[in-house]
């Protein structure tokens, strides 16, 4: 996501391609989970929940994790609304602090 | 006091307690248990009577109590609808996951040879396999998230917490809530 964001600046082909994957995406994935930063969760656990509950490997578990912290939120997940439901109820069984909302109202 | 380590061969997360720091964590996993059913998950009071008396599923709105507000958040913070859907199909669910996490560390902590009294100069070794240490951070995460609901605990706040004096209970409450951050950090490390 980040790498996207870094190309924008130039005017490289890649960027003439990006507004048919944003809308491919958002017909797929309407959706997404928001984590939101509290100051009670360890960095370590938060880390680990997104590594273990999404699979992220843990260079992005890591850098969700970050954002969470410096950001104040960060999306952890996209996809339809009963998949965003399900993460948003497993962020709470873990302790995290998790709203869901449409994509493109963030 | 020492936190969780990972055992070698067996690969389970393993601690030893005193018997003072396991009936600690007894106490507060119990009285997360009894919060946790304390609040009913029942209907919402503005709704239709009949409504209320025929509806058997869950609350619609945010519990009362701020510490079950954080542990059971708002999902749809825009959409109150929503938001009440949401909570009546999954708030009585992760109540009863909170509720048996805490149950679970409980048990460990029994079946390791916990008196009901604790006596001096007894330890109490717990051993978890993954599942259970899974149970015991999201535990030892609700334990720490209703004291510093409890407290008032803030982004940044570490220097206020220690310049309380050491009769102050509000500094002992918070040595508490330290102490739970690094048991739960070792046992983070000790799984991953």
């Amino acid at each position: 996501m980040s790498a996207v964001h870094n190309e924008g600046v130039s005017t490289s082909p890649v960027e003439l391609e990006e507004p048919e994957v944003d809308e491919v995406t958002k017909l797929a994935s309407p959706w997404v989970t928001i984590v939101w930063n509290d100051p009670v969760n360890l960095m370590s656990y938060v880390t680990f929940v997104f590594q273990k509950y999404f699979g992220y490997p843990k260079r992005k578990a890591h850098k969700l994790m970050l954002e969470v912290h410096e950001d104040g939120r960060s999306v952890v997940s996209t996809g339809s609304r009963e998949e965003m439901e399900r993460d948003v109820q497993a962020m709470h069984e873990y302790g995290l602090w998790a709203t869901m909302q449409k994509a493109d109202d963030k | 006091m020492s936190g969780f380590s990972r055992h070698r061969r067996s690969g389970a997360a393993v601690a030893t307690f005193t018997v003072f720091e396991a009936d600690l964590l007894r106490s507060l996993a119990a009285q997360l248990i009894e919060l946790l059913r304390n609040e009913s998950a029942t209907a919402t009071q503005d709704s239709d009577p009949l409504e209320r008396l025929m509806d058997f599923t869950g609350p619609t709105s945010a519990p009362d109590d701020p510490v079950l507000a954080r542990l059971f958040p708002t999902a749809y913070p825009e959409d109150e609808e929503a938001a009440g859907d949401f909570r009546r199909f999954t708030e009585s669910t992760l109540r009863d996951g909170k509720a048996g996490a805490a149950a679970s560390v409980i048990d460990t902590l029994e079946e390791a040879g916990l008196p009901s009294e604790p006596e001096d100069g007894v330890f109490i070794d717990v051993e978890l396999d993954e599942e259970a240490a899974m149970l015991w951070m999201r535990s030892f995460t609700d334990m720490r998230l209703a004291i510093a609901t409890r407290l008032g605990v803030e982004e940044g706040d570490e220097e206020y917490w220690y310049s309380l004096p050491d009769d102050d209970p509000r500094a002992q409450v918070h040595d508490v809530y330290d102490w739970l951050a690094f048991l739960q950090e070792t046992l983070v490390h000790a799984v991953h």
